[in-house]
């Protein structure tokens, strides 16, 4: 059916079909399997999901070909302001701004609708001859010998290559069927997530309110609408999401302010639980994992999708470059190079993430204080203020080719 | 299995050699510090041959149609790649015993390479001649390299290209490759290098231009010891290098 040089993809969300792409688009072909409908992968409505992308992954969506299919759909980060806040009491006077103008490389990152990034792929995917694309297929088993790897699907098809890569989210079948074990804990937090119609502009800039039960964060999206991702107790997140849309919005002010004029919901509701999930290696024989089923981070920072396109990113230069050079691109050795050139940046991440929510998703009286100073104090040190603005936008650390916007 | 001529072999270094062949294709293995090297030599051989043959290595297979001579083979570590580009692989090594562990590898991998237990002097005497002829690490361990270099020549096809790497003599590669490598951080098997052995890049020059070659490029290989990487060096040759050279047509 295919020649058995191709690289299998098992799950057809945002990291595997960038990861599809930007193989294909190097000569790498591939086979990506996605348990999901076609039809699934082209609606046109509005769900209420987004993304924040930093302008590492903006470049790499660039590099293949997606930026340009979704440009016009995007909501540029013009800046982002944090601040310290309790429910009644509205934000702090502690506030923590960071403008894109400090780091003179355009806007921090943009706001995309998964909606219209899910269908620029769709299309693309579809475009590209080196992808073999399986959508409503789900995978049952899994081998590897010294010569590939080969993958069973529920209906008895056998799909052989070299390389199988897990893209299959933070309860990957694909680490556990390769015996990958995880660590990790939950929160009981709960993250809401919805979308808004306001009155008033937003002028491009993302808040972040620190409340003691967990991160409010309000992103810009085009028009007069922002996404919401509120992150409360599991219980409490429970109780909100059950109410109507009155009451949703009723229990959202509080910590919301009026800033933003008169609010609507548009689109739907989500709720997705928090936990911070880690497979203890992200490689192991022909086989190699990539974004949440690598690495599951807290969404404290928006950075979930950003790593896992960074996965994308290095495991694509790793194995392009293999490639090229004639290497066995499922060797130990190759797979190696990914998970060591991933390896600080993920633990950096989630170490950071975590901590950060531990820090800041409490009511201690004696830590309030403190992390107000410490936000005042991060404000006025212009140095340390664009430091962290460029790692908010990606742009620090050991970067892949395709997230500098250079070809392999 | 014919008995090879080994006129410009030194049988001492044959021997320590066939003692390690069964380590070769393990990463973690006695062979580690070469598994680490061969991206950073892979590099420099194909885009040497990319350039000197106008392919194009983002495509399929772009070695087709070339005949590639790798001499001290060992296990294949050069060989498989250059097989996997679509080149014509003859993998020479004057220890026969890492012949069979080459092809039981080369079996495994998919690939058809023409392994044999032979020199470059003795398969230059069947005048079989080749568009590339790699010969990686393998100049100081013969005993005649000016000799070597002539058998080189005469396996190359007018306009053929050499790819000849080798290590620097002086204070440094012995810090480096002797102590560092053999002694200290145990990379090496002691005694794998004879440090009186090792060659500087003017006198490998020499040599090449002695042999009737002509040297076209020489680049360091340097481990960068922030990313455990090794690279390419265009300044820093004091240890590792590489040359490429051309035989006139």
């Amino acid at each position: 059916m295919r020649n058995s040089s191709e690289i299998l993809i098992v799950g057809g969300g945002l990291a595997g079909s960038c990861l599809a792409l930007a193989l294909a688009r190097h000569g790498l072909g591939n086979c990506l399997i996605d348990a999901r409908p076609q039809d699934m992968l082209s609606d046109r409505n509005f769900d209420g999901r987004s993304y924040a992308l930093s302008l590492s992954s903006q470049r790499l969506l660039d590099a293949i070909g997606i930026w340009a299919r979704v440009s016009d759909q995007v909501e540029p980060i013009l800046g982002i302001k944090a601040s310290d806040g309790r429910a009644g009491e509205g934000p702090s006077p502690w506030v923590l701004h960071f403008d894109h103008a400090e780091i003179e490389e355009g806007p921090m990152g943009y706001m995309i609708e998964d909606r219209y990034l899910r269908r620029a792929f769709a299309t693309a995917i579809g475009e590209e001859t080196g992808i073999t694309h399986l959508t409503g297929r789900r995978v049952t088993g899994q081998s590897v010998a010294d010569g590939g790897a080969s993958i069973l699907l529920e209906d008895g098809q056998e799909l052989t290559g070299t390389l199988l890569v897990g893209c299959d989210g933070r309860q990957s079948h694909v680490a556990a069927r390769a015996g990958i074990r995880r660590t990790g804990w939950g929160y009981d937090q709960t993250a809401l997530v919805s979308a808004i119609a306001h009155e008033h502009p937003h002028q491009g800039i993302a808040h972040q309110f620190f409340m003691p039960s967990g991160p409010l964060a309000i992103l810009p999206l085009p028009g007069n609408r922002s996404s919401i991702v509120w992150s409360e107790t599991t219980e409490r997140a429970a109780e909100i999401q059950a109410l109507d849309d009155e009451g949703y919005l009723d229990a959202l002010r509080p910590a919301f302010g009026d800033f933003l004029g008169q609010v609507s919901l548009t689109g739907h509701r989500f709720a997705y639980p928090l936990d911070l999930t880690l497979a203890q290696s992200i490689v192991a024989p022909r086989l190699a994992l990539v974004g949440d089923a690598a690495h599951g981070v807290h969404p404290i920072a928006g950075q979930g999708l950003n790593i896992g396109l960074r996965d994308v990113g290095t495991l694509a230069e790793v194995l392009v470059s293999a490639r090229r050079r004639g290497e066995d691109v499922a060797s130990g050795s190759v797979l190696a190079r990914y998970a060591d050139w991933r390896k600080v940046d993920t633990a950096t991440l989630a170490c950071a993430t975590d901590g950060f929510n531990r820090l800041f998703s409490n009511d201690n009286p004696a830590i309030r204080p403190l992390r107000d100073l410490g936000l005042g104090i991060v404000n006025s040190i212009p140095v340390l203020r664009r430091s962290l603005i460029r790692e908010a936008a990606g742009l620090t650390g050991d970067l892949p080719r395709l997230m500098q916007g250079l070809p392999i | 299995m014919p008995t090879a001529k080994v006129d410009t072999v030194d049988p001492e270094e044959i021997a320590k050699f066939e003692a390690m062949a069964a380590d070769w294709w393990d990463p973690e293995g006695k062979f580690k510090p070469l598994h680490h090297l061969n991206p950073c030599r892979l590099d420099y051989i194909t885009r040497q041959i990319a350039t000197e043959f106008g392919r194009d290595l983002s495509q399929d297979r772009p070695f087709a149609g070339l005949g590639i001579l790798d001499i001290g083979c060992g296990g294949g570590l050069l060989s498989e790649p250059m097989a996997r580009l679509g080149g014509d692989i003859v993998g020479a090594d004057a220890a026969g015993r890492n012949i069979p562990v080459a092809r039981i590898h080369a079996a495994q991998s998919g690939l058809t390479i023409d392994y044999r237990h032979s020199t470059a002097e003795a398969i230059a005497e069947t005048g079989q001649q080749f568009d590339v002829v790699l010969a990686m690490e393998v100049i100081e361990h013969v005993a005649d390299p000016a000799a070597f270099l002539v058998a080189c020549r005469s396996l190359l096809k007018p306009g053929g290209l050499l790819i000849c790497s080798t290590l620097n003599r002086n204070a440094k590669s012995y810090a480096f490759a002797i102590l560092g490598a053999e002694h200290i951080l145990r990379w090496l098997p002691r005694g794998t290098h004879d440090w009186r052995k090792f060659i500087t890049p003017d006198e490998l020059f020499g040599l090449l231009r002695g042999a009737g070659l002509e040297p076209v490029d020489k680049t360091g290989m340097i481990l960068n010891p922030v990313r455990w990487q090794w690279q390419l060096s265009e300044r820093d040759l004091s240890v590792n290098y590489v040359t490429a050279s051309t035989n006139p047509a």
